[in-house]
């Protein structure tokens, strides 16, 4: 008999004794079938009461037993946030550096035109025979400086230019730093979701386990992407490229 | 020691951005024969076909990793002894230590200069032209 029927059954005997007994008049035996109503009643409750507190239970233990998501709280979000805060100083650095470049270069760019322009009409005078010997002179040592100008001005141009494009490497950096916070967001995800199926009594957590752990040891072969600094990590990492090349000359490079 | 500035330069990596910059400096060095791959897939086939003198290549690439891409070029006995110079974000020392294991030629980490790249390219060629006596 399924528990519904039972206690149908036992409602139902309860409720014919309790009309008897009040029918003949035998109030003491009434308010004890009456009590006895109630215990019905109650032990039904208790006993879905005790089901729902223990699937809480074991969800809530299976829950604990990912340990990914106290590493993702614990230590991976906090690492976005710096990942993130160190994306936005790298592109602050490289529009500062390019911005400095063009700014330097322009003004030099406009006197070496200007003078380019001033001396063209210059030599046209001199072309249609307009220019005495001792302007001449003057123009000869104007075109002397000009040279040397425009020679000095282009190497500080191009050097600005190279400064200008190296900059830029900041997008590969922080292009695949933001790939791995997006790769974060997305375990994220995938963890909320899992506890919203646990909280609503379906469960699935083993291919979730075994996603967490496939990311853990792919950034082993995949390597760890551009390095932040201030991770407390620095033992593990150069510090940059003369101690690249410290280490590979002990290797016999 | 000259460098002769027509050799065939393969670059890998997946940043178009970074391929660009490479480039265009090697350029500025006198390097115009630049060919580019966005990983070690794409780069091992063009490889093959032979041709190249030098290879730069990335780390961290989809695909086939530089790691692999130079692991595969080591392997190859056609490929066996083309320089490769490394230019990657991967700043781990045991990684670097991997790098040259598997018998890498120069490892640049970013962010770089454009004097480092010039200068490991002078010191790869450097022994290169020693080791082959020319």
């Amino acid at each position: 008999m399924i528990p519904e029927d039972q206690n149908k059954q036992q409602y139902l005997d309860a409720a014919q004794r309790l009309v008897e007994s009040l029918q003949r008049g035998e109030t003491e035996q009434a308010e004890r079938i009456v009590d006895e109503l109630t215990r019905v009643r109650e032990s039904a409750l208790f006993r879905e009461l005790g089901l729902l507190t223990r699937e809480l239970h074991e969800s809530l233990k299976a829950f604990r037993l990912d340990t990914r998501i106290t590493e993702l709280t614990a230590h991976e979000i906090p690492d976005a946030r710096e990942r993130l805060n160190y994306v936005i100083t790298m592109t602050e650095q490289a529009a500062t550096c390019t911005l400095n470049a063009i700014e330097q270069s322009m003004p030099a760019m406009e006197t070496l035109g200007g003078k380019a322009q001033a001396l063209r009409g210059e030599w046209a005078r001199f072309r249609n025979r307009q220019m005495s010997v001792e302007e001449f002179r003057n123009l000869s040592r104007e075109m002397e400086a000009f040279l040397s100008d425009a020679e000095e001005l282009t190497g500080k141009v191009q050097s600005n230019l190279t400064e200008a494009l190296m900059a830029q490497s900041f997008q590969d950096l922080t292009g695949q730093i933001i790939r791995r916070v997006i790769n974060l967001v997305q375990e994220v995800e995938d963890n909320l979701v899992k506890l919203v199926r646990i909280s609503g009594g379906r469960e699935g957590t083993t291919d979730e386990n075994r996603n967490a752990a496939d990311i853990a040891n792919g950034a082993l072969t995949n390597g760890e992407g551009p390095r932040i600094p201030g991770r407390g990590d620095d033992a593990e990492f150069v510090s940059g490229q003369d101690d690249v090349d410290n280490l590979l000359s002990s290797l016999g490079f | 020691m000259q460098i002769d500035k027509n050799i065939k330069i393969l670059i890998v990596d997946d940043f178009s951005t970074m391929r660009r910059i490479i480039k265009n400096l090697l350029r500025d060095l006198g390097f115009t024969n630049t060919h580019e791959a966005d990983d070690g897939n794409t780069a091992l086939p063009m490889l093959k076909k032979g041709g190249f003198d030098f290879l730069i290549t990335d780390w961290n690439m989809p695909g086939m990793t530089g790691l692999e891409l130079l692991k595969h070029v080591r392997a190859d006995p056609e490929l066996c002894h083309l320089p490769v110079l490394m230019v990657t974000a991967e700043a781990k020392r045991e990684q670097i230590i991997a790098a040259a294991q598997a018998g890498v030629n120069g490892y640049i980490v970013k962010p770089f200069t454009a004097i480092t790249l010039k200068e490991k390219i002078e010191k790869i060629f450097e022994r290169v032209n020693a080791g082959t006596g020319s």
